[in-house]
């Protein structure tokens, strides 16, 4: 389902050029669970942006579902993540002035989903992800873990198909960590595509693949799924 | 791969207009005093225009009523040239006194009704063996007819406006309680200014007009109260012509019969159009100052609203890049700091709406002399305004947050 073809990407820093991806070929099986690991500057941020449709290839297609979309327009693009995508951010990114089941809703608010059903489905991941008696609150009157269930229930409810999670634990202790982790795999047994990237192997070392990177490239890759 | 879930797909993906009100207020009360800041700079602007315009229309009404009590389609003329504000020049003599004569010769021009010479004074009235001293008004036969003002009973005497008009008089409301209490007056006598006179007729009441009371006077032929005061001639002449004419075609046809009567320009015609022009020249001053000053109000909040949102636009950059993230296109987040915007300046004009007319009602109440109207349509057009001007404002601001990079608005601090 992403089928990604010798995608290139560059920045012009200063006067220089600067690759941030170089060359990079892969496809990526509906219901995969697929780490990308690299050190910092590796690319690996930049491939996740990418596949996220919030970032442009500078050479190289990108299909998702068998359609090419690096020609998509903005509105096109931004319907694309709103009903396939989901995000899940290090730092949370959630709205402080919204309490946590309007951050739950806010997806759904912007593809303008009738409200009756939104709060059908608010309530629904509300008590999936144990928030009941903490969805009127605000996030700086949560705790990470909550925050970060807030974000994951956030990115959940589009019901997207892929799932792109940019070191969902980096702040957070390990315990935390190790229950939010435990959510988003839940997911992938509900035929979610989880893309994580992150710096650590351990975290990564739970994925069925994994996608090690170096200076923009794909350099090993083990685990391969079909 | 999963499909998207059909049951929530939006019917546009586009927002629905509750929820962008719900997002657009978050931020706007979550920043209260900002926001109430922001929004003063408008609401002092749509204030001042409100209260100014409030007072202005008031006085403009409030003239235009007492100017029609009289009665519509009426010219004056009056002895001596006005040129400018200055003094009569009638001191030196050599003004011609308006006569009955040339009140005689104006009711025979093209599309005068009514011609009604006039003068006033004041004298005591006898009857019934009590005294008043009152206001004497000395008419035309065609009071009645000219002015908006009736007998209740009898009515005006009906001999020519000559000097051998007959000792009648039309007495007010006013003189008939207090001279003849209880007793039909009609066909009595009174005294004014030690004449004998006989009531012909009793006015209705009719209350003050411009400060007079029409009530307390009595009525009588012109040419006797030119005897009663002891005046060569008239203090004013009252034309009053067809309605389907215009004023100036009646003033130039009076004025150029009066000056080959009296060889020269030596009277002043004053028109109630022209003396509501004058009145609408000085209040459109007054608009025109208003305006300016409602102006750079208007202008100082829109310069405000343009730097809160600008600086909202640097501190939610992350956010702005979340909602991309989200799913939200760049004309939604267009959309949602320009209804932003369009909120903080719409609640100041309503603001700025409710103080005006609060204060111009507070100032009606405290000095009742003083008339004022706010007019609903121009109530609108002020709050139409300031949305236009949060619009104007945000716009920058708001391409600005449509346009910025994702990826470098997520990473954002």
């Amino acid at each position: 389902m992403i089928q990604l073809e010798k995608i290139a990407r560059s920045f012009t820093v200063g006067d220089q050029q600067v690759a941030a991806l170089r060359g990079i070929d892969l496809r990526i099986a509906a219901g995969d669970y697929v780490s990308i690991m690299g050190p910092s500057g590796s690319g690996k941020s930049t491939l996740l942006n990418l596949i996220g449709l919030l970032d442009r290839p500078s050479s190289g297609t990108y299909r998702l579902d068998g359609g090419d979309v690096t020609a998509l327009d903005d509105v096109q693009q931004a319907r694309v993540r709103s009903e396939k995508i989901g995000f899940v951010f290090q730092s949370f990114h959630l709205v402080p002035r919204l309490t946590a089941a309007m951050n739950i809703e806010l997806p759904m608010m912007l593809a303008g989903v009738p409200p009756e059903e939104r709060k059908e489905r608010v309530a629904k991941l509300v008590e999936n992800y144990g928030l009941k008696d903490r969805a009127d609150h605000r996030p700086d009157q949560l705790s990470g873990g909550q925050r970060q269930r807030v974000a994951i229930a956030r990115a959940t409810s589009m019901n997207p198909a892929v799932l792109l999670a940019d070191e969902p634990t980096g702040n957070l202790d390990q315990a935390t960590g190790k229950e939010v982790m435990a959510l988003l795999e839940n997911l992938v047994e509900q035929k979610v595509t989880l893309i994580l990237v992150t710096h650590d192997p351990l975290l990564g070392g739970r994925a069925a693949r994994q996608i090690n990177m170096v200076d923009g490239q794909i350099v090993s890759e083990t685990g391969r799924s079909g | 791969m999963k499909a998207p879930d059909s049951r929530l797909r939006g019917n546009d993906a586009t927002m629905l207009l509750p929820d962008l009100v719900k997002l657009t207020s978050s931020s706007f009360l979550s920043y209260r005093m900002r926001s109430f800041l922001t929004g003063l700079g408008i609401a002092i602007g749509i204030t001042a225009v409100i209260l100014l315009t409030s007072i202005g229309e008031g006085l403009h009404q409030f003239m235009l009523a007492e100017f029609s009590q009289f009665g519509t389609n009426i010219i004056g003329i009056q002895p001596g040239k006005t040129q400018t504000q200055g003094g009569n020049v009638g001191i030196f003599g050599s003004v011609r006194p308006l006569t009955l004569e040339d009140a005689d010769i104006l009711r025979r021009l093209p599309y005068v009704e009514h011609v009604i010479p006039s003068l006033m004074g004041n004298a005591e009235v006898k009857a019934n063996g009590r005294t008043r001293r009152t206001m004497v008004l000395g008419e035309g036969r065609d009071f009645g007819n000219a002015f908006t003002m009736k007998a209740r009973s009898g009515g005006f005497w009906t001999d020519e406006d000559n000097e051998q008009a007959r000792a009648q008089a039309v007495i007010g409301a006013k003189i008939q309680q207090e001279l003849f209490a209880g007793m039909n007056p009609l066909g009595q006598y009174l005294r004014v200014g030690g004449q004998r006179y006989r009531v012909v007729g009793v006015m209705e009441s009719k209350g003050q007009i411009l400060g007079m009371d029409m009530d307390d006077a009595v009525f009588i032929p012109a040419a006797r109260a030119m005897e009663l005061f002891n005046r060569p001639g008239l203090m004013e002449i009252h034309v009053s012509y067809r309605a389907d004419v215009d004023a100036n075609t009646v003033i130039r046809i009076l004025t150029e019969r009066l000056k080959a009567q009296h060889g020269r320009e030596d009277f002043t015609i004053i028109s109630q159009e022209k003396a509501l022009e004058v009145l609408s020249s000085v209040l459109n001053i007054l608009t025109f100052a208003v305006g300016a000053l409602g102006g750079i109000s208007l202008l100082v909040g829109a310069v405000g609203i343009l730097t809160i949102m600008t600086m909202a636009v640097t501190e939610r950059t992350a956010e702005i890049g979340l909602l991309r993230a989200l799913g939200a296109q760049q004309r939604q987040v267009l959309v949602l700091f320009l209804g932003e915007a369009m909120l903080l300046s719409a609640l100041g004009g309503l603001a700025g709406l409710a103080l005006g007319v609060g204060i111009a009602q507070g100032l009606h109440l405290l000095f009742p002399a003083l008339p004022v109207h706010t007019p609903w349509l121009f109530a609108v057009a002020a709050e139409l305004t300031a949305v236009s001007i949060g619009l104007a404002a945000g716009v920058t601001p708001a391409l600005r947050a449509a346009r910025l990079d994702p990826v470098e608005a997520l990473h954002a601090e």
